[in-house]
């Protein structure tokens, strides 16, 4: 028994996840008492598996090929069936990231199995792992445990594990060069490109007033921008809103925007679906304003008025010019 | 072109959740279900493609009987018709629950095959993607946009951090869809009243054959999560809540 955790690198950068999960795997090593591994794949990665060689681990595998240097799900599962097949792993671990979404399930499938998707924690029942994972968009959480034999497999959630928990040692490298043809790869992947220049950077803003789908129509966001200046913040809003124009893409705050740490975040009308989440709750103080009080929101809020935003705001932003 | 888009029916977004008695499950008395958000998008997707090219659109939903009334709506906004697998999913792992599909749509012949990129109940977000291992197709998730091409289709994925990419893959495929990637239209009068007269055709797991292997993960236990913090929450009238929340946050968080 023993676990491999498979780390995200993108053109030589690490995917930030990448140490959570390595992280994550030393820790599940520990309680099981088993051994730790970590796989990293692409190519020209010598550096990067170098880089893991300074970690605690029992092995590192660096999975090299030419067909993996633009990602495509086709070469990504057959590399990581052919190194599976070689190490043995009974757990493999991934970041839960837009590219492990997109080839893990392929993967598992390929092996008989389910992977256990954006777990948030694990614990150690009787010699089996248990994991957490959130359902109806965090309102509830379950317990998951696999059946059957291994390989089994599991992708964690941004920031459920700590990356400054990885822990230190000396462990050799191993390069495996799997066989895949370029036969083999369906898809063909063009360049990367962003839509347009952010003029916003909210990475740097102090303050954040951010707003959600409860803000109702595009001519109510004006409340809350005068709260943002009230505030002397910056704007920002939750996907749906953005989706629907009402605030461009670059104030988005979330996985698919920008991930945010601020002193003060205000929600207001967001609910707190794990995309936001996930997108700002490194954020100091967090408030919440929301009318249902059951909204994942408050479980990372620090403050928090249940009620109606239509009501509240206007008398958050009075109470603000009074305290100036 | 036949375009098959699998939707699934889940409980209505601002719905209060209890557990269930047997701890495994929520309490389904007294909830109301609607699609899921990101498969109405999907649905949308499919119903444009084939305005530009052609074609026919089957929508394809598992659930039990109340399921219906999501394909009602499906029918009603532009399917030309929809098959429902009549079974309580919630039951299956995503394997599982991937291989009925599958043997759902075997007869099919489907050129292209969209879902919503997860589902806002179990959020495994895997279903899109094992149908298309199980069917031997090629896939890509996160799609914001589905365009024709002379090898097949070209489609705009969406990456972390604000970045896209285009990738061109041959059909048949299988591609997950976005949500909030295009406006949702409404049902007319007219798609409404036609609804009523389209085909749905009914299959099981025992019609189809398929007998449900080994589940490989095992939900042991649902719960409402514990909060992480200690959330202060201040109360009264919203003038004095406010003032309650101005006070700490400059008295105490010292952010103001």
């Amino acid at each position: 028994m023993s676990i491999l955790a498979v780390l995200e690198q993108r053109a030589g950068q690490w995917n930030r996840m990448s140490f959570e999960t390595l992280a994550a795997a030393q820790q599940m090593a520990r309680e099981l008492g088993t051994t730790a591994g970590a796989a990293v794949l692409g190519h020209g990665i010598e550096n990067l598996a170098g880089e893991l060689a300074s970690k605690q681990l029992d092995k590192v595998y660096a999975i090299e090929q030419d067909l993996l240097e633009n990602y495509t799900p086709d070469a990504y599962c057959l590399a990581l069936a052919q190194a599976i097949d070689l190490v043995h792993p009974e757990f493999v671990l991934f970041p839960h990231s837009y590219q492990v979404r997109d080839f893990l399930p392929k993967l598992a499938t390929s092996f008989h199995g389910v992977a256990v998707s954006d777990a948030i924690a694990h614990r150690i029942d009787n010699g089996r792992l248990i994991l957490v994972r959130q359902l109806f968009q965090g309102k509830v959480n379950a317990d998951v445990r696999f059946a059957g034999d291994g390989p089994h497999f599991a992708s964690l959630q941004a920031g459920a594990y700590r990356a400054d928990q990885v822990v230190g040692g000396t462990a050799p490298v191993e390069v495996i060069r799997p066989s895949i043809a370029a036969a083999q790869i369906r898809t063909a992947p063009r360049e990367l490109f962003r839509e347009s220049q952010r003029a916003v950077d909210l990475t740097a803003a102090e303050i954040i007033v951010s707003v959600g789908r409860g803000i109702k129509e595009a001519d109510n966001i004006a409340l809350v921008r005068k709260l943002a200046d009230a505030l002397g913040g910056e704007l920002a809003a939750s996907r749906p809103i953005c989706d629907a124009g009402w605030l461009p893409m670059e104030r988005q705050v979330g996985s698919s925007g920008q991930t945010v740490a601020p002193k003060l975040y205000v929600a207001v009308g967001i609910s707190g679906a794990i995309q936001h989440l996930v997108g700002m709750k490194g954020s100091r103080i967090v408030v919440a304003i929301n009318k249902d009080a059951e909204a994942p929101i408050f479980e990372v809020a620090d403050y928090g008025i249940v009620g109606d935003l239509f009501q509240v705001v206007p008398e958050l932003i009075a109470a603000i010019e009074k305290a100036k | 072109m036949k375009i098959v888009v699998a939707i699934k029916q889940v409980p209505a977004r601002d719905s209060q959740l209890r557990i269930a008695a047997s701890g495994k499950w929520i309490d389904e008395a007294d909830l109301s279900y609607e699609i899921n958000e990101p498969d109405a998008y999907a649905l949308e997707a499919g119903l444009q493609f084939k305005e530009k090219h052609g074609g026919e659109v089957v929508a394809l939903c598992g659930g039990p009987a109340r399921a219906a009334q999501t394909i009602r709506e499906a029918l009603a906004k532009g399917a030309d018709r929809a098959i429902h697998l009549e079974e309580d999913m919630a039951a299956f792992d995503p394997l599982a629950a991937a291989q009925l599909l599958a043997a759902a749509l075997k007869s099919e012949g489907a050129d292209l095959i969209l879902t919503g990129l997860q589902s806002d109940d179990l959020g495994y977000g895997q279903t899109g993607v094992i149908l298309a291992e199980l069917l031997g197709m090629p896939h890509a998730t996160l799609i914001m946009q589905v365009e024709k091409n002379e090898g097949g289709i070209r489609v705009k994925r969406e990456l972390e951090d604000g970045w896209f990419q285009h990738v061109d893959m041959p059909l048949p495929a299988v591609l997950t869809i976005q949500s909030g990637i295009s406006k949702l239209r409404y049902a007319t009068l007219m798609g409404i009243k036609k609804a009523k007269t389209k085909e749905v055709r009914h299959v099981t797991a025992e019609s189809l054959g398929v007998a449900a292997g080994e589940a490989r993960v095992v939900l042991e236990r649902v719960y409402l999560p514990e909060r992480s913090k200690h959330t202060q929450l201040f109360e009264g009238s919203p003038k004095e809540a406010a003032a309650q929340l101005v006070e700490k946050l400059k008295f105490e968080a010292r952010v103001l």
